[in-house]
Parts: C-alpha cells; structure tokens; sequence
C-alpha cells in the first residue's frame, strides 16, 4: 500500500527524548511505544493498510491534548487522531514516523440538557452510548451507523457519518451544534454554539468530515430527537432491479420520505438469509426494506400509500411487519448484511459511492459486467434512499486477489463519478480512496483543498498524507491512466 | 425566467481585478445590502447569471446559476409539490439564489428544519485566482473532500464568487394550520419546550405582545388531531402572516430603531421588555429594536447578536470573533482569495 507521502519530509525524532517530552504530559503507562502495545493501533476497520506509529499517547484532559499538540508542532511531528478505530478508509491508519492520538480515554457524557435536546460528550463516548444515556427521557440522537455499538462520536464528526435513518434524519452535520478543537499549536477553540447559528464562517460545518486533517475534535454538543412514537416497516421482493430502483424513485416522487429506504441484491439476500434466517425471498432478485415513523395515523396512511405504490412499481411481494419482532426480523438481514457476505468469502472489501437514484440500473448493470470481467463477486446492499452504494467484493487475500479487489473497487468509484455522482457517501476518503479523489476533482481544485488545509495545519502535522492526494500523486496516476489517450491532468507537469 | 451562463466573462472580471489590484463587491439583486456591513470596491454584477441548470423532483434536488431569483425557484419547486424547506426570507422581489446562499439566511421553519446551509449539497464558484471550482455534488450523501459549500454559505461573498448552488428540496407538507396562543412569554417557551419533547410538528414558532403563534404540518387527518391536543384559536390568514414574519413586513419590524438579532439557546433568559422583543424559533431567535448602541448592548452568554438592520451603518455588525477564530477566519481567506479582492469588509473589518 504505498503512502501519500511524496511531499512529506518531517525529522526524524529520537524515540526515547520523545517518550521523555510525553512523560511531562502524561502518566506512564499513557504512552505507549513497545512493539506488542502499540500494535493493536496499527489498523482501523480496513484492515488491508496496516502501519505502526512511532508512539500511541492516551490522554484523558483537553490540557494534555493541548500540550501534546504544542509539543508536536514544536518538533515537527506528525499526529494522527483516532476515535474507535472502525473507520473504514484507513483515516486512523497510523504515520510511520508520527505519534497516534487515541481519543479512546474521553469517554464521558458531560451534561443532557433535556429541556435543549442537546447531550455534550467527549468525543471518545460511543454513538450508541448518547442514545442510551437519553433514553429514560423519551430521546436519542439519530444517526445511527452500522456501527454503532462500537464508533465514537469523534469519529464520527472526523467523517460525516450516516446511518440507515440519514434519509430523514439527516447526517452528522445536520445533527451536532457545538464542537470544541484543539488546533495543531495547541489552542483550545468553540466551534458552532447554544444557538442555532453562529457568527463568521461555518467551521462547525467544515470540522464535520475533515477526517482529522484540521484539528483534534475535543468535545461534540448533539442535537437529541423525542424518540418516535409509532414505526411501522415494509418488505418488498423484485424480480428484477430495475423495477426495485424505480420503486424507490416512485416513493420519493409521491412526496413521501421513509425514515430508512434499503435496498439488498440476490447475492446479498441469500447470505444475509443463510446468516440470520429472516425470511427472505430467495427468489427475489432484490428486496427493498422502507421504514416509517411518527405518529399512528399519519404513519398508517403512509404505509398504505407505500403498499400501493410498491405494488404498481411491480413488487411480487410487499409484507407489513405486523409487530414489532417481525420488524427487527426485517432488519436483522439488512444490518448483518456485511458480517453474512463476510461468511461468503475469506475476505470482502467494502466500496462506499454515491450516485444520482435514477442511475441505479445502469451503475448495477455495469458493475455486474465488472464483476465478470474480473471474476470476483461483489454483494450489494445500499442505502436507496440516499443513492449510497455499499457494493462488497468479495476476494481471497491468501489467493493474492487483494489487488485485483482493489482495482475492481476502483473502477466502481469511477463508475459513481461518471454518472455524476461521488467516491464516498460516507465512509471519507483516508488512506484508501485517494486516488480516485484525483479522478472526481481538477488539480485546482485539489490545491485549493490543500490550502483550505494550510489555513488550519501550515506545516501539514494533522494525518499527512490522507483524504486529499498531492498532485504528484495525481501526475503519476494519471501517466498510468490514460483514457481515449487523453490524460485526465494535462496541465499538469509529469514526472 | 432567463437562461444565460456568464461565468466566462464573471471569470475574465475577475482575473482583470487581479491583474488591476482592484477590490470586487460582488452583487446581484442588491436585496441585502442592508445587511452586514458596506464593502469596498467595484461591483461585479451576477444578476445575468441565470436559469435551472438541472431540476429533478424525484431526486430531490435543484441546480441553479446563482443570479436566478428566488421567486422562480420556488414557483418551479411549487409546480412540483416541492419547496426549498429552509423558508428563505427575500427581503425583496430581486433576491438571488446567490444571496440567500451567502448570508445563509432562513426563515420560520429553520428552526424546525435546518438552515440554508443543511440543504447546499453542492457548488461552483470562482475563487480569488480566477479559477471555476466545484464542491459537493447533487447526490444528499458526499465526504469526499472538505465541505467548502458549507464553507460557502454564510461567508458573504468573502472566499469567492458562487456560480452555481445545488439544493436539497423537499415535498411540501399535505396541510398547514396556524394556531395562536394568549400566554405571557415564560409560559410561551415553556409550551414550546414541552411540544418539542413530543414531536409535535411544529414548523414554525413566534411570539409577541403576549400571543404565540405556531405553525403545524402533516397530514390533513393527523392535523386534525393535533389541532384538539394543542388548543388554540385558529388564525385564517395565516400565509400571509407567515410571510410577513418571514419578510419582516409584520409591524413589529416597521420602526426608525436600529433591530439587533440574538441567536440565543431557546431556553436564555428574558432580559428585554415586551413590546421590542419578537420571538421565533421556539425562543432562539430574538429581534429587539433599541436605540442604545453596539457597546451598551451586551453579548448574551449563551449565543451571540448582530445589528441586523440600522439607520445608520456601525463599524462592528456581527459580533466580534475571538482572536483565534479570527485568526483562522483571515487563514482562510488568505487561502480562497490571496489577493484580497472579494467583499473586502462585507462581513468584518479585517477581512
Ligand atoms: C461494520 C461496520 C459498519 C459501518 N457502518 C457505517 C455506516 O453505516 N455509516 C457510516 O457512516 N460509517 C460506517 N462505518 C464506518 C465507521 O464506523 C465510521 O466512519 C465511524 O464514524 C468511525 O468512527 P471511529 O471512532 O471508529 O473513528 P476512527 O476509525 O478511529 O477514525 C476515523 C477518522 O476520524 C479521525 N478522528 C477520530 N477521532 C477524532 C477526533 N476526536 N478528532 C479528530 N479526528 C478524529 C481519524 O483520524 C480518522 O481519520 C462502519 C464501519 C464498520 C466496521
């Protein structure tokens, strides 16, 4: 896996001073450099980049991690921030040569102002954990990830996060109002407020999803929704995708927005049924899972609206969930859609792009002729809703097919771009995903990313080396990729 | 509506103001020139810029030129069953598309919905190199790369000139019923607090002389319903008192004094007399008429004031930013606009 490291050339620093430097921080056993301690670091949830820090430091007050800071901007060394480590581009994989911030001591909910609807965390506390701390009072915070029992709410913010109620409860972004940073020189900074705007530039807006490349994200003020009242969700069998995907546009079009709309393929169905047994079609050739909330009424006449549509759009089978068991029966394939395609296969690699709804024949079509061309077989399950694809390859490291994986996973994000949609929905751009960053934007527009960057970071310490390529990279790339023998950055200068 | 595309000569404008050393106001409909405060230099005028560059309402989205009025959009939304949910206040029948997004302003349903800047999934704009970039896209999901439209919006024209803004809209609720309340204002935000924690569709809130006022949406039968919970006598011409809210036109807002906007959490202290406070956004959003000037007026604890519209332009409209925030501010203009020609002192003196 090679590193975005090109224009990186930070000093070398004497493990042992350094280790000294942190002492004066943080306790002993907070600083973390033998081999065997600093190795369950060496990873987030893409497990195929792998990468020993220099040094994991652990602190538990906004004080040392201001101090840190200070610290490593004095001595030019890299940081690397890391929530729980579920991050599925490597945007936690640590710098070889840096320090590795792990947030995972800040784990406390600071106050739940009930009568606001906001809870304030540190940014270790888990997403499911603000839920369950504002439960007895009838609330919960609403984007709800797949993995939320073990992602933290840094992380989170660090990537804009989703979740399978992001349709109409929207994402990260929509759903924080406070974060307090500390900077790369160690100043502690409010971002956002107790009300609902704030003067100057949005910050708060471009904190969210800025995977760690701006600042350390300190403590995160939420918004907290009442829980609804009354859920209600349909099931729906195609025998045929195309019919599945106008369905959903059928849905939309009808005024009406589901809480969650999913969609799983074939391949998809029959693992996830082989795995949790809940009943699915195997016949279909897709399912589609809508869920909607609110009140009795106003949800019963939308599922009988839904009902309707989902027949004309040529469902072979709508069932109701007719209690609340059905209903988690509903959702338990779609939620261990991954862990069941994991079982399919030694390993599986798991793509993360957006396309426009209407795309969505077009891009299947095209990535089951992939799938053929490079023999390996990809699973889907998507946020519909939303037109955020979760494709999985499936693949076999020991066989050597990680790189074929790879490539194949490529091409589907070039795919998502040429229909005119993204490389990511959700799960950021990291380590993994840089080089299709050099297909979905101009060189201009990298730079000024780079100096959007600057503005916060000048010496570039924060996760160099991830979320934007340089254009060196890009140059390089682009001599490889030649399309119609045209290069995708002429103006660029080729090494 | 017009369709016109002239960011090639919005681009050539630009790059002659670098090659001039001449500072940009970027300007359309000149509805907001009220708002902020004045900047120096030429104007660079967008309002040709025109026309739905993609609309498809099972998609959800809108793109348009910035220089499209307000007014287009949402009829075309409206033919769709569809609108822009943050309500966005006009403040007049040129308002762009362009200017609601720089001073991401909203209206009565923000609190209820979100602001402008919830629903910009993407941009295209010109920056202070001259050159035409675009962020975010047309799909509701995207992290790749930083969010510069949300950077975007808010900045008043300060980090470059928007060509174009992709939002998100959504389907207009089946009914609306308007309900006023006779209650003191503690009892006010106490009922409004109390709703909140129910999910009570409340999607638009304000209060003043002692009557609240709330907008509630859904469905025709489950409006019923609420309608007998909530209680409440039913106001009629409710649209147009919504506008008037919404525009500024209610008489409250007809007065000689300066009017001072506090962004405020919903629960803060009362600290002004009735008849010069008017309250929206379950209590977050408060308009006070004063005379007293910018010094004496203090800056609440919890949330932040501007001077929204005065007689007489002040140095300091929006609440001053702490130094390292400032610090931060003038980074990033440093880094969208080198050479310093956009809206120079639109919002704050210093950049
Ligand atoms: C099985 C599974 C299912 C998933 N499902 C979803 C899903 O449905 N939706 C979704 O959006 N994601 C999903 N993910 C991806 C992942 O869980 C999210 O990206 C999550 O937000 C990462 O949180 P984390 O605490 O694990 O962050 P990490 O992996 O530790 O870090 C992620 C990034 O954030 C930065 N970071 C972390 N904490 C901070 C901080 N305090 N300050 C600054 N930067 C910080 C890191 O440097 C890194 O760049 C899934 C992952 C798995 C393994």
């Amino acid at each position: 896996m090679s590193q975005n490291s090109a224009e990186h050339d930070f000093p070398v620093v004497d493990l042992q001073q350094l280790v000294k430097q942190l002492s004066s921080i943080l306790a002993d056993d907070s600083i973390l450099y033998q081999e065997e301690d600093i190795r369950p670091y060496e990873c987030d949830g893409l497990s195929a980049y792998q990468q020993l820090p220099l040094v994991v430091a652990l602190p538990d007050t906004i004080e040392q991690v201001q101090k840190i800071l200070q610290l490593c901007n004095k001595i030019n060394l890299p940081v690397v921030a890391r929530g729980a480590g579920t991050g599925l581009s490597g945007g936690a994989l640590p710098y070889e040569k840096g320090l590795l911030l792990s947030l995972g001591k800040f784990n406390k909910v600071i106050e739940i102002n009930q009568q606001l609807q906001t809870a304030t965390v540190q940014p270790g506390v888990r997403n499911l954990a603000i839920s369950e701390a504002v439960s007895h009072l009838g609330l919960y915070y609403a984007p709800d990830p797949s993995s939320q029992i073990a992602c933290s709410i840094g992380g989170n913010v660090a990537e804009n996060s989703g979740g399978v109620h992001s349709l109409k409860y929207g994402l990260t972004v929509h759903n924080i109002q406070q974060l307090k940073i500390v900077t790369i020189d160690g100043e502690l900074i409010t971002l956002g407020g107790t009300g609902l705007d704030s003067p100057g530039y949005d910050l708060l807006a471009l904190m969210t999803g800025s995977e760690g490349m701006l600042g350390i994200i300190v403590e995160v003020t939420v918004k907290l929704l009442p829980k609804p009242k009354y859920v209600q969700t349909l099931l729906a069998a195609f025998d045929d995708v195309v019919n599945a995907g106008q369905a959903v546009a059928n849905i939309i079009s009808a005024g009406i927005i589901p809480a969650g709309l999913e969609m799983m393929d074939k391949l998809a169905i029959q693992a996830a049924e082989d795995f949790v047994h809940a009943g699915y079609p195997l016949d279909a050739e897709a399912i589609l899972i809508c869920e909607l909330d609110g009140i009795e009424d106003e949800v019963t006449e939308q599922v009988a609206a839904i009902h309707t549509i989902l027949k004309q759009s040529s469902a072979i089978e709508v069932r109701i969930a007719k209690d609340e068991q059905e209903r988690i029966v509903f959702w338990k394939g779609r939620k261990n859609a991954f862990p069941a395609v994991g079982r399919l296969s030694p390993d599986y690699y798991c793509m993360d792009g957006t396309i426009p709804r209407k795309r969505l024949p077009q891009v299947l079509q095209a990535m089951e002729d992939l799938s053929k061309t490079y023999n390996l077989a990809v699973a889907n399950v998507f946020h519909a809703g939303d037109g955020n694809l979760h494709p999985l390859i499936l693949y076999d490291a020991s066989k050597g097919q990680l790189e074929k994986a790879e490539e194949l996973g490529g091409k589907i994000l070039e795919l998502c771009i040429e229909v005119g949609g993204t490389i990511t929905g959700e799960h950021g751009v990291g380590m993994e995903k840089l080089n299709q960053m050099c297909v979905q934007f101009k060189a201009a527009e990298l730079s000024q990313f780079h100096a959007l960057k600057a503005a916060f970071d000048p010496k570039g310490l924060l996760n160099p080396g991830k979320a934007i390529p340089t254009l060196h990279r890009c140059a390089e790339l682009g001599a490889m990729h030649v399309h119609d023998g045209k290069l995708p950055h002429p103006e660029l200068e080729r090494f | 509506m017009k369709d016109k595309n002239i960011s090639d000569q919005l681009q050539n404008s630009v790059e002659q103001a670098i090659q001039t050393k001449t500072k940009l106001i970027i300007k359309a409909g000149g509805s907001k020139d009220f708002y902020g405060r004045t900047a120096i230099g030429k104007e660079l005028n967008i309002s040709e810029h025109q026309g739905i560059i993609s609309y498809e309402p099972s998609e959800l989205f809108i793109t348009v030129r910035a220089g499209t009025l307000l007014k287009d959009i949402e009829s075309v939304l409206a033919e769709n069953n569809q609108m822009l949910a943050f309500e966005p206040p006009a403040f007049g029948d040129k308002a762009t598309i362009g200017g609601t997004i720089a001073c991401n302003l909203s209206g009565p349903r923000r609190a209820y919905s979100g602001a402008a800047r919830d629903f910009v999934l993407g941009t295209k704009i010109i920056n202070g190199q001259a050159e035409v970039l675009s962020f975010g896209g047309e799909v509701m999901k995207n992290v790749a790369g930083y969010d510069v439209s949300r950077l975007i919006t808010g900045a008043m024209g300060t980090l470059g000139v928007l060509l174009e803004v992709s939002l998100k809209v959504v389907p207009k609720p089946e009914t609306e019923i308007t309900l006023v309340h006779q209650l003191n204002i503690d009892e006010a935000l106490l009922k409004m607090h109390q709703w909140s924690t129910q999910s009570i569709p409340i999607t638009a809130s304000c209060y003043h002389q002692n009557q609240l006022t709330i907008r509630l949406s859904g469905t025709e039968k489950y409006i019923n319903t609420l309608q007998h919970l909530i209680g409440g006598e039913v106001l009629t011409d409710a649209d147009s008192f919504w506008h008037s809210v919404k525009e500024q036109s209610h008489h409250f807002f007809d007065s000689k004094k300066p009017l001072w906007r506090l962004s405020v959490a919903s629960n803060s202290e009362i600290t002004s007399q009735n008849d010069d406070t008017f309250y929206e956004w379950g209590g977050a959003l408060r308009w006070i008429k004063t005379n007293t000037s910018q010094n004496e007026t203090p800056h609440p604890l919890n949330g932040h004031i501007s001077l929204f519209r005065s007689p007489t332009k002040i140095n300091d409209t929006f609440q001053p930013l702490p130094k390292h925030l400032l610090q931060i501010h003038r980074n990033l203009k440093q880094a969208f606009d080198p050479h310093g020609i956009f809206n120079i002192g639109r919002m704050y003196q210093q950049f």
